[in-house]
């Protein structure tokens, strides 16, 4: 090792410590920092900076490489493609706030959205009615879930794994793992995969919907003392606890209020896939949680944004239609989604680490 | 402190319940120990194709006189659980055991059961011979595929074809690389490497896309297609829950009278998706064979020690795939869906 007198004082000169302003926002102080730094601080201040970085540099790199996608069509398309991993994200965002992880959210959708297509189907329930029991079998099992974290305290981690096997079984006992045909499925039932034309692009009713669930929640979590809560848990259960908050209540209500989404989801997904299945979609249990990664909501909880959800979930969009559109084999979307993910979290501990 | 304990007893009796009642009916279903025991170890409960085996086992093996016990993998290529099962149909010193085979990794495992003198045959997915199994009971899955080829040329006719196919994964499993393949060969085109797909260059293949086999990966794989070349006017897909996927991206593409989707399997949702005339064409095959004839072979063996016969060209016993449309074509044998739906299973 040579390692010159210059190099080693610069090693050993400590990182500017970042002076905290009352709101817990770190100033930005450019004029003594290094690009790296600089870049470093806006990202803590503004978290949705990296996604967007990474959502706009690919879309100007597929849209050069291939023809085909950059058009309104093939964003609408990717939308469509990732609105069902998107609105589960929108769950899964909530419990990780709170620190922890909802490894069965695919696992209740499909159980609510079978329930759904029995009860119509099979029973011959009014449509609308089996339409809200399954959205509510939804709210049951995230009710489930919120019990088993709470009362028996159970790790989320490992409550929810139990309970994604739970749930999956169930969905498979009551369909007999057959799908209800799309010739069979109630038109109420496909109504959010209906679309409309505007500006001659086709965009659905699931789409405005999985938009608007995001609008609603960001503000929820912004604007709301349920939301704050939500923060303050996952950022330190025991001063939140201190602090007068009922910690096992707001977590209680996190994994309802999940299960709700999960419900809708439910619906959104039939009218994504035109029939009631009880396989398609069993992968997107940890395609929510990929979204919420790349998001840029951290995985140690109470720091993230909703919209790093969706933006997550739409950069997984971008580089499989992107990368297929340019001839690469899934293999190689599933490589660089892994990337993604890595890249996501190496920031998020980088961040941790200077924001303290 | 009280609260919690209780609500602890609570979930204790509540599982407990759910136990009992579970074990009860399996109580129900293997109470004739006496017989002798065939275990069934199948891929995964997810897919009707093998829950409908299972029925057919189970009523075979009721009318042979038989214990028929069943256990499951946890996914199509769960070779884990497969071995574990069959371990332990083993140890209960079962009479035979018939195996869909999740991969080549079972082998050992069935060999060992061999060894301790228990008959073991494959349904579904063939071992191959060189494996040592005493028997392969299976779909066709290349004929499977020519059949709705050789329908499609005749179908397209004189249109030029713009091609594409909706394929499994990326794995090139031997039953998604035969039905790809055979497809190809039925509507005459160079398959270039047969036991390979996607290495072919004929300009008529449009691309490819990879579906998990389901309605998701259906409609995502045909969205991307499209999206490619929207002249695309053919496409395979692996099975009906893929086709009926496609047809969601199709329909929303409004190229639904552009476009003549063609599938494999039979499954019942899938043959009354081809009576609505989402899938043109499909090849049926018959899990409810493969188990009852499976279950034959084994009573013949364990009578009088004769090995099942493979079918002619093939190493394994062709348990039949026929061909279901509403569009028949000349000089294509062919059943419409009246009949489909009386012999679909699922």
């Amino acid at each position: 090792m040579n390692i010159s007198a210059t190099d080693r004082q610069k090693d050993e000169s400590p990182a500017v410590p970042a002076p905290k302003s009352p709101m817990g926002l770190v100033e930005i102080d450019s004029g003594r920092l290094t690009p790296l730094q600089w870049i470093e601080r806006r990202m803590l201040s503004r978290p949705l900076i990296g996604p967007i970085a990474v959502l706009v540099l690919a879309l100007i790199v597929f849209s050069i490489v291939s023809p085909n996608f950059g058009t309104l069509q093939n964003f609408s398309l990717i939308l469509q493609q990732v609105q069902v991993i998107a609105m589960l994200g929108i769950a899964q965002t909530l419990v990780i706030l709170t620190a922890g992880i909802d490894l069965s959210v695919a696992s209740i959708m499909l159980l609510a959205q079978v329930v759904m297509g029995k009860l119509a189907v099979a029973v011959g329930l009014p449509v609308e009615l089996a339409l809200v029991l399954g959205i509510l079998v939804g709210v049951a099992c995230g009710a489930v879930n919120g019990l088993i974290v709470t009362r028996l305290n159970i790790p989320p981690f490992i409550a929810t794994l139990g309970t994604l096997s739970i749930f999956y079984a169930l969905n498979l006992f009551i369909s007999d793992g057959e799908s209800v045909p799309y010739a069979e499925v109630p038109p109420l039932f496909n109504w959010l995969g209906q679309g409309f034309q505007v500006f001659g692009t086709t965009f659905t009713f699931g789409q405005l919907l999985t938009i608007l669930m995001f609008v609603l929640f960001a503000y929820i979590l912004r604007s709301t003392a349920w939301g704050m809560h939500i923060y303050a848990v996952g950022d330190n259960l025991e001063a939140a606890r201190l602090s007068g908050i009922r910690v096992n209540r707001v977590l209680m209500s996190v994994y309802i209020v999940a299960g709700l989404i999960i419900g809708v989801t439910a619906w959104l997904l039939i009218g994504r896939i035109g029939s009631i299945s009880p396989t398609a979609g069993a992968s997107y249990n940890l395609a929510s949680i990929t979204a919420v990664v790349i998001g840029g909501t951290s995985l140690f909880g109470g720091r993230g944004r909703i919209m790093g959800t969706l933006l997550g979930a739409v950069i997984v969009g971008v580089f499989s239609s992107g990368l297929s559109l340019a001839g690469f084999d899934n293999l190689w979307q599933e490589f660089t989604i892994g990337l993604l993910i890595i890249g996501a979290v190496a920031v998020d501990q980088r961040l941790r680490k200077i924001g303290r | 402190m009280h609260a919690r304990t209780r609500s602890i007893v609570a979930a204790t009796a509540a599982g407990a319940m759910v136990l009992l009642g579970l074990s009860g009916c399996n109580a129900a279903a293997s109470s004739n120990s006496g017989e002798p025991l065939v275990g069934l170890v199948i891929k995964t409960q997810d897919n009707p194709f093998y829950v409908k085996m299972t029925e057919g086992a189970k009523a075979e093996a009721e009318e042979l006189g038989y214990n028929l016990q069943v256990a499951s993998g946890d996914g199509q290529s769960d070779v884990d659980s497969q071995i574990k099962a069959i371990e332990n149909f083993t140890a209960q010193g079962a009479k035979a055991i018939l195996v869909t085979p999740a991969g080549d990794g079972i082998i050992p495992a069935i060999q060992k059961a061999q060894q301790a003198g228990i008959l073991v045959f494959a349904m579904d997915s063939p071992l191959g011979a060189a494996s040592g199994i005493d028997g392969t009971f299976a779909t066709d899955n290349l004929l499977a595929g020519q059949l709705v080829g050789e329908w499609a040329k005749e179908a397209l006719g004189s249109t030029p074809a713009r091609i594409a196919t909706l394929d499994l994964s990326t794995d090139q499993i031997p039953v998604d690389v035969a039905r790809n393949q055979g497809f190809l060969e039925g509507f005459g085109i160079d398959t270039a490497d047969p036991t390979k797909m996607w290495d072919e260059t004929d300009p008529r293949l449009v691309g490819h896309e990879v579906t998990d086999a389901n309605e998701a990966g259906g409609r995502t794989g045909m969205e991307k297609l499209l999206q490619k070349d929207p002249t695309i006017n053919l496409v395979y897909t692996i099975n009906e829950p893929t086709a009926a996927g496609a047809y969601q991206a199709v329909q929303a593409a409004g190229l639904q009278d552009q476009i003549t989707i063609v599938s494999v399997d039979g499954g019942c949702p899938g043959v009354k998706n081809v009576q609505q005339g989402i899938i043109a064409a499909t090849s049926m095959q018959f899990p409810l064979e493969m188990s009852k004839q499976a279950l034959q072979a084994v009573k013949a063996y364990l009578d009088d020690g004769t090995k099942p016969q493979n079918s002619e060209g093939l190493d394994f016993t062709n348990t039949g795939v026929t061909l279901v449309t509403d569009k028949p074509q000349d000089g294509i044998e062919s059943e419409d869906t009246t009949w489909g739906l009386d012999q679909c299973w699922g």
